[in-house]
């Protein structure tokens, strides 16, 4: 039997990516659609009589007149025009048994497609909840599809719709006489197919969104929930993140007791296990700042933080559209900057993605630990804030108002005075489907394991080669690191950087920091550990004591402040080429960025030695 | 009056919605979202620092929309709310 190909579309909300991952399980691919920033989710099982499906995930659309460059996708992969993408077999419509209102009108907009479709009643339990009768053969004959009962988060969810898979294929709908008005098509559809036992006005929504959008209570909730986050970020990872440490350390003293003295122990022990091992550290903060975020998203709460924060953000000429690639940007700017696409106005989104690296992101948190523990004193300020904890707030909010800052000018500076609009739609609340959460944690620690594993032990391997090679020649004084290739050009780097109060192992440091940022700190560590010429497996670990000892209060702030604006993460600079197809606002991100960089430390610098 | 005219909680039923300039996508998109003639709506909230935005529920879904799209919706107060 031939493979099947099948396109699963409908509404944004629809529960279209919970079914998906209940059908495909883990065997997904997601990747780009070509020539185009729009994400391609595909997957493929296996249905009972043995039939191989491929599954592709459309972009959620509102309608097939498209508004944005995810609904050109949808709309040209439906009609099978989409250049190197076959022609679905068959479409299946998944539409959300408790908003048929909306979702009814796109699916009847199906039909003009010449294409089988299936109509996937999702959530059909829920709609029962709500008290909602849905006479279903009346529903099929009056969409002229079948129509077929799913619930994407159930573990059989999907059995009605795999037996209609493995049965004879669905006709080609009749299309809809030219002209006909699909709103009075819809209506009469519900009035004849759907009664109602509850009122409208005791759902849960209601009652939620009485809290959740209220004037003052709602930016309440909002806070706590942001303040949770961030707790959770700092406080309850540290026990995980202590004892990754910790076990690095004892791996890295292990292999270190099997290899013999020489230049493999120092690569495995100095490159490869300090330089991976003190990134390997952050997974634990990276996943629960994603985990938060992912239920925020799934549980229907996110467009609503953003429907709060719309007034806030337009001070800064952006829409609460904004805000969710901003947050996410926390995390990494990088699938912050992916998350832009669904901003519409093209001036919104450039101007979001031009900010979005000076949100603090994760990779940004090695460093900022590590310094603020070696010279920032741990003690009581006011009589319940901790210093520590101050200076860290301060570096979060100097990328937030330079944030704004930045967006003024670049709202100022450009010419399009085109209308800013918001228009979104807040989704019904659901409780976060467990399997969805653990599929999307899982893409990303295999993103950052991945990396970890390619780019950051290459580049670590690369620096220790650098920093090893040439050996000081014979009688030579000083540490062997000031011989080295990475010596050399850090001492080239220098005059560059001297003003900042930077030293040369700075300037070494910040070579691979341009690969990803948190790879400084483990280059620091093999800087230092090579150049110290002690038991080199310890001075990872004891980056933090050493560090007073080599540099001062002035220069340790400074490279706090390069930090805040960090203008070297290649990872960052890659996607917004690809997203924005712009040689030109890559340099200007990256040339601004540098510039705000080297103005902070300068001043950070000259103003700490001078008090 | 307009749809930005109506306060928290008020419920009214859609006349009209108007293009602001020819081939509006604001206005195509509020009329394939299910803002057409004859439907019922109710502001379920506004937001803080002066009430723009404002969310909408208009069949079984909610939107919020800031003011200067409302504006394009012309409305009048139902007589039975829903």
């Amino acid at each position: 039997m031939t493979t099947l190909n099948i396109a699963l579309v409908g509404n944004p909300n629809c529960g279209k990516t919970a079914l998906f991952n209940l059908l495909t399980g883990s065997r997904q691919k997601v990747a780009n659609y070509a020539g185009a920033t729009v994400e391609r989710k595909e997957g493929w099982f296996t249905t009972p009589a043995g039939r191989g499906v491929r599954l592709l995930d459309l972009p959620g659309a509102y309608s097939l007149n498209a508004t944005s460059p995810d609904e050109a996708v949808t709309r040209d992969v439906c009609a099978g025009t989409y250049r190197g993408e076959a022609a679905p077999d068959l479409l299946v419509c998944v539409a959300d048994a408790t908003n048929l209102r909306l979702h009814l009108r796109f699916v009847l907009e199906m039909r003009a497609l010449g294409r089988p479709v299936v109509l996937a009643l999702n959530m059909i339990d829920a709609a029962t909840r709500n008290g909602m009768e849905i006479d279903l053969p009346r529903l099929q004959a009056e969409t002229g599809m079948p129509v077929i009962p799913t619930v994407g988060i159930k573990r059989d969810g999907a059995r009605a719709l795999l037996a209609q898979l493995d049965g004879t294929p669905p006709p080609v709908p009749t299309p809809l006489p030219p002209g006909t008005d699909l709103h009075a098509m819809v209506r009469q559809i519900l009035a004849d197919c759907v009664t109602h036992t509850t009122p409208l006005s005791d759902r849960v929504e209601e009652r939620l969104d009485r809290w959740v959008l209220h004037p003052v209570w709602g930016p309440v909730i909002l806070v706590v929930l942001l303040f949770l986050m961030f707790q959770a970020v700092f406080a309850w990872a540290q026990p995980l993140m202590d004892a990754i440490d910790a076990g690095m350390g004892l791996l890295g003293q292990q292999v270190g007791r099997l290899l013999p003295a020489g230049a493999l122990r120092s690569l495995i022990v100095d490159g490869v296990i300090a330089g991976a091992g003190s990134v390997v550290t952050f997974l634990p903060q990276i996943l629960i700042l994603f985990a938060w975020i992912l239920v925020l998203e799934e549980s229907g709460y996110l467009p609503r933080a953003a429907f709060l924060l719309d007034r806030l953000m337009s001070f800064a000429g952006l829409s609460g559209r904004s805000f969710i690639p901003l947050l996410s940007s926390f995390a990494c700017a990088v699938p912050g900057i992916m998350a832009t696409r669904t901003i519409q106005n093209p001036r919104d989104r450039l101007i979001t993605i031009l900010i979005a690296p000076l949100m603090t992101c994760s990779a940004r948190l090695p460093v900022y630990t590590l310094l603020i523990g070696a010279f920032v004193p741990h003690r009581t300020v006011l009589g319940f804030m901790n210093l520590q904890g101050l200076v860290l707030f301060g570096l979060y909010a100097a990328g937030i108002v330079s944030a704004v800052l930045v967006a003024l000018v670049l709202r100022w500076r450009n010419a399009d005075r085109r209308e800013a609009t918001l228009l979104m739609e807040l989704p019904a609340y659901r409780l976060p489907n467990p399997r969805d959460i653990a599929l999307g944690l899982w893409e990303r620690a295999r993103i950052f394991l991945v990396r970890v594993g390619t780019t950051i032990v290459s580049l670590t391997v690369l620096l220790w080669g650098l920093s090893s090679f040439p050996p000081p020649p014979a009688g030579a004084t000083g540490p062997a690191i000031d011989w080295s290739l990475a010596g050399r050009i850090g001492h080239l780097m220098l005059p560059l950087f001297a003003p900042l109060g930077f030293n040369w192992q700075i300037c070494v440091a910040l070579i691979p920091g341009l690969a990803a940022r948190e790879v400084a700190v483990g280059a620091l560590a093999t800087v230092y550990s090579l150049g110290s010429g002690t038991d080199t497996d310890q001075a990872a670990a004891q980056l933090g004591q050493m560090l007073p000892t080599h540099w001062s209060l002035a220069t340790a702030l400074s490279l706090l402040a390069w930090y805040v604006y960090a203008p070297q993460c290649v990872a960052t600079l890659a996607v917004i080429r690809r997203e924005t197809t712009s040689w030109r606002v890559v340099a200007v991100t990256a040339g601004y960025l540098f510039g705000l960089a080297y103005l902070a430390a300068f001043l950070t610098y000259h103003i700490v030695r001078a008090l | 009056m307009r749809l930005s005219d109506l306060p928290r909680g008020a419920d009214a039923i859609i006349d009209s919605v108007n293009d602001t300039a020819s081939n509006d996508p604001v206005a195509r998109r509020l009329r394939e979202l299910g803002f057409v003639p004859g439907e019922p709506v109710r502001i379920i909230a506004t937001a803080p620092l002066g009430g723009d935005p404002m969310a909408v529920r208009i069949g079984f879904t909610r939107f919020a929309l800031r003011r200067t799209e409302a504006d394009r919706v012309t409305v009048h107060i139902a007589e039975n709310p829903a």
